[in-house]
């Protein structure tokens, strides 16, 4: 299992789009993917879930894999936080 | 968990007979003292002078008697035990009964930035309103990635991996005049001992469901207000799961297999999903077996008893005839 920091740089935060296209990148991968905020937890592949976040510009988040291609998972969600989602 | 002040137990959005028609009369400015603990004090002692084992982290209530004995100690000029009461760190004041506390008082919380609250109920029903929501708050949670439906009044927590199915299963149960309680994510809380208490994450995206293909769908705009609840009792867990030709279902649904969600045993059902299979129809059937055992009917243990009636009357009336 590994663990990794993002901050959400785009100025919109985490609204529907960028929850989508979380989760299209999280379903490339086998592993489970798990985004925390504080003490919530959801399910990286879950829309919903990640709307419910509620994580707004400049929210600092977990990204938590587990399974055989976790370190692709991470890497390829760490470049979707990095690049905002591609919306600016 | 969050800190929960004052000011959050002001906002709460209460209703019914759970509506504590709080409002702030004085000591505004400490309305961030942070409530810790679900229980409440009556400062009967403390205002007498007796300090010891004050339960200051406790929500102060003052009933009558506490409001005609600090009347009668204004009265009588007689204000160093209120004095020291203000200098503890309590939540806040509470009067019941709609009761104006004098201005003397009212300085005095004031200036120690105490916030005083009062409300139109009694100091019994208050109390209990108060413990309730305070148990509400400080109950143990968990968050689950799930569907939350009712069936037939039971109910049901239906989970399984994600694109197993769960959201389309839920939507034809609702589409089936089920209610939905929430998509996707479902907070449980364990009140009063073993009640699980289960509702959507958040207020402001409720009822909404992503069904794959469609998108996100607003299921109170679509199939009307009847099709939605805020929240209901977790009384029945249904997994679904791949058809695993490996594995062994249950076939007779004698044993009673149960999950624990917070230290709380909940029955449970293993459903395996393949194509051409009814899903929602095995689903509302596994809801009515539930509400039947809660009845007192167990459909597989009564089948079996017929089974081995039925044995012992045909084995006698051989044995008769020989």
């Amino acid at each position: 299992m590994i663990e990794k920091a993002v901050t959400v740089k785009n100025r919109a935060g985490i609204h529907a789009r960028p929850a989508a296209n979380i989760v299209k990148t999280a379903n490339k991968f086998n592993c489970e993917i798990r985004i925390k905020k504080d003490n919530d937890e959801i399910n990286a592949k879950s829309i919903m879930g990640i709307i419910t976040l509620a994580a707004a510009f400049k929210t600092e988040l977990i990204l938590v894999a587990d399974g055989e291609d976790e370190q692709s998972a991470v890497d390829a969600l760490f470049n979707l936080f990095e690049n905002k989602f591609e919306e600016e | 968990m969050k800190k929960f002040t004052i000011l959050d137990l002001l906002g709460l959005d209460l209703k019914e007979n759970d509506a504590l028609q709080l409002k702030c009369i004085a000591g505004r400015a400490g309305l961030g003292r942070e409530i810790t603990v679900a229980y409440l004090d009556r400062p009967g002692l403390a205002l007498a002078g007796y300090f010891d084992n004050f339960a200051y982290q406790r929500i102060q209530v003052f009933g009558r008697g506490e409001f005609a004995y600090i009347k009668k100690m204004i009265e009588e000029k007689n204000t160093d035990s209120l004095e020291r009461f203000f200098s503890f760190p309590f939540p806040c004041c509470i009067f019941p009964y709609g009761a104006e506390p004098e201005e003397i008082f009212i300085q005095m919380a004031e200036n120690s930035r105490c916030p005083i609250l009062q409300s139109p109920l009694t100091s019994p029903e208050l109390s209990q309103r108060l413990i309730r929501v305070l148990e509400g708050i400080f109950a143990p949670q968990q968050v689950m990635h799930a569907v939350f439906v009712e069936v037939f009044g039971i109910g049901v927590l239906i989970k399984g991996k994600s694109g197993v199915g769960k959201s389309e299963a839920a939507l034809e149960l609702i589409e089936r005049g089920h209610r939905l309680i929430a998509d996707d994510l479902v907070e449980i809380k364990r009140v009063s001992g073993n009640h699980l208490e289960g509702k959507g994450g958040n207020v402001f995206l409720a009822h909404h469901m992503e069904i794959r293909g469609l998108g996100i769908i607003n299921i109170t705009h679509l199939f009307g207000v009847g099709a939605i609840r805020d929240s209901k009792q977790v009384q029945l867990i249904v997994n679904l799961e791949d058809w695993d030709s490996e594995k062994v279902y249950d076939r007779l649904g004698s044993s009673e297999i149960t999950e624990e969600i917070l230290g709380v045993q909940v029955p449970c059902v293993d459903i395996p999903v393949k194509p051409g299979r009814n899903t929602p129809i095995i689903i509302e059937t596994a809801a009515m077996n539930e509400r039947l055992k809660r009845m007192g009917y167990y459909s597989a243990r009564e089948f079996n008893q017929k089974v081995i009636r039925w044995l012992e009357t045909d084995t006698d009336s051989e044995n008769s005839l020989k």
